[in-house]
């Protein structure tokens, strides 16, 4: 067992085209995935943490029931099985219909299955807040839509921004699974040239590098909106 | 005076639990009415029904006449003229003391950005919190969350305020504080309904005392007539309780 480290340098200045696109796809994937799956996340979590009432009408709490039972099935479904088997299946089958590309698959396929995750991490944050916080916003005669929207999604996501940013991390690290429809990011780029040079270890420490370096910017970023959310308040302070 | 608000045969029950047992009760234009009575006898549902943050489960309340549990009543204009105010302040975590004061008059009566500014500077000013405008409502003690609060309600110009124990989960040295703002908003002849621990209170501001006890309206009168004149045993007994208990603090 040897790595030759000067072997995977060159490997990776003489594949710099190949790489960068390859990093290309992967951050567009975890990002497009990270941002799609935050607005699906937030529509069907905040179906999920609806309550259904004793006094609500027949109809409206056999649609609010219709609205969990959907949403509940989706979240076990894409939660339970692998991203890998999502995409090989959802890729093949709808492609005589919308005979879609590589890519956009991909992206459909990264949005909808980081969604399953975010739902669930905003239904815990909507239930995380406090409930004085929309009755308040309800005597004010605020509407249902408007109380969420103002008040309990921007609460929400702030409790829940760990959780949230961590979906992109993963989405970074979980893109790679797309290889199987031929989505050309970074562990399938990584792949054509240890394919053609033979040199599997020194190319995937190249490609282990390059994938630690991204999770970690992305870590760093993450956290300094975390902090100037929890400091935005105070520093409204001092520009007044 | 007009009558704003009539309850009829209004009752509530939690699952089994029947909390409020026909009430009756009317407010008018102008007064002040305290509800007083022992911890558990329905005075927060009472509030909370005539705020529809909890259904009713008989009865009537009219809004000048109209009944509010009409299909066709327009329920977030009523909750706009009839505001609450809560034991717990209920500010907006994720907004300033001066965004907590302008959301609802954009929102809900569609005041223009401007407008509602210089309307929560107003009242803002009256209770005393001018300096905190641009605070985080979550940098602020308990009394001045409760004076923030009421400055919220006060900029939606509501013609009813419900107070459900604005003083309750404040220190003794900030009670005054509220209880001064609420004094001038009679004066100025805001209608109120302010339940409430605080006998003094009840005794020198309000126009009308109503006593509750086990989910009805045991008696209602002048404070005087509650105050001196007591008609009810029940009546009685928790007062003669309370200033017991107050006298054994003391
Ligand atoms: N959401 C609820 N679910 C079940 N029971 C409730 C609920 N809210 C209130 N109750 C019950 O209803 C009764 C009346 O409660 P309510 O809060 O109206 O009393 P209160 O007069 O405001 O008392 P306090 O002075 O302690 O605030 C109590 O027995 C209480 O336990
Ligand atoms: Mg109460």
């Amino acid at each position: 067992m040897s790595i030759d480290f000067a072997r995977a340098w060159e490997i990776f200045v003489e594949n710099i085209p190949l790489f960068t696109y390859g990093i290309q796809m992967t951050l567009l994937f975890a990002v497009v995935g990270t941002i799609c799956g935050f607005l699906i996340g937030l529509v069907i979590g905040g179906i999920r943490a609806i309550e259904i009432n004793e006094y609500d009408s027949p109809v409206s709490q056999l649609l609010k029931r219709f609205g969990k039972l959907i949403t509940g099935f989706y979240i076990w479904v894409f939660r339970g099985t692998p991203m890998m088997v999502q995409a090989m299946f959802l890729y093949y089958l709808l492609k005589p219909a919308l005979s879609w590309t590589p890519l956009v698959a991909g992206l459909f396929i990264i949005s909808i299955n980081t969604g399953a995750y975010m739902a669930e991490i905003i239904r815990a944050g909507i239930q995380s807040v406090d409930a004085g916080q929309s009755e308040a916003a309800k005597s004010l005669g605020m509407t249902t839509g408007q109380t969420l929207i103002s008040v309990i999604f921007p609460q929400a996501i702030k409790n829940t921004f760990p959780s949230i940013g961590n979906q992109l991390i993963v989405n970074i690290k979980d893109s790679s699974m797309l290889n199987v429809i031929s989505v050309t990011e970074l562990y399938f780029q990584t792949t054509s040239v240890a394919g053609s040079n033979m040199k599997y270890i020194e190319c995937f420490l190249v490609a282990a590098v390059i994938y630690l370096f991204l999770t970690t910017i992305s870590t760093f970023i993450l956290n300094y909106i975390e902090k100037r959310m929890n400091t935005v308040n105070q520093s409204k302070d001092f520009c007044s | 005076m007009e009558t704003i608000i009539q309850v009829q045969h209004l009752k509530k029950s939690f699952k089994n639990l029947e909390v409020l047992h026909d009430v009756h009760f009317d407010i008018k234009k102008g007064e002040v009415v305290t509800i007083i009575g022992s911890s558990g006898s329905g005075k927060s549902t009472l509030l909370r029904c005539l705020n529809l943050l909890e259904r009713l489960d008989d009865g009537q309340i009219l809004y000048h006449g109209q009944d509010i549990l009409d299909r066709h009543f327009d329920v977030n204009a009523y909750r706009s003229k009839v505001g609450m105010v809560f034991q717990g302040f209920n500010l907006f975590n994720n907004l300033t003391v001066l965004e907590n004061c302008m959301i609802g008059q954009i929102k809900v009566l569609k005041r223009n950005k401007e407008e509602a500014k210089q309307m929560a500077l107003k009242y803002l000013e009256k209770v005393g919190m001018s300096a905190f405008v641009n605070k985080s409502s979550v940098q602020l003690s308990g009394g001045q969350k409760q004076r923030v609060a009421i400055a919220r309600a006060l900029c939606m110009s509501p013609e009813v305020l419900l107070f459900d124990e604005p003083t309750s989960a404040l220190d003794p040295e900030m009670v005054g504080d509220v209880l001064t703002i609420m004094q001038k908003k009679k004066k100025e002849g805001l209608t109120m309904i302010v339940v409430t621990h605080e006998m003094a209170f009840a005794r020198d501001v309000s126009s009308r005392v109503v006593f509750m006890d086990q989910g009805v309206i045991v008696e209602e009168g002048t404070p005087e007539q509650i105050f001196e004149h007591p008609q009810e045993e029940r009546t009685r007994t928790f007062l003669k309780r309370y200033l017991q208990n107050n006298e054994s603090i003391q």
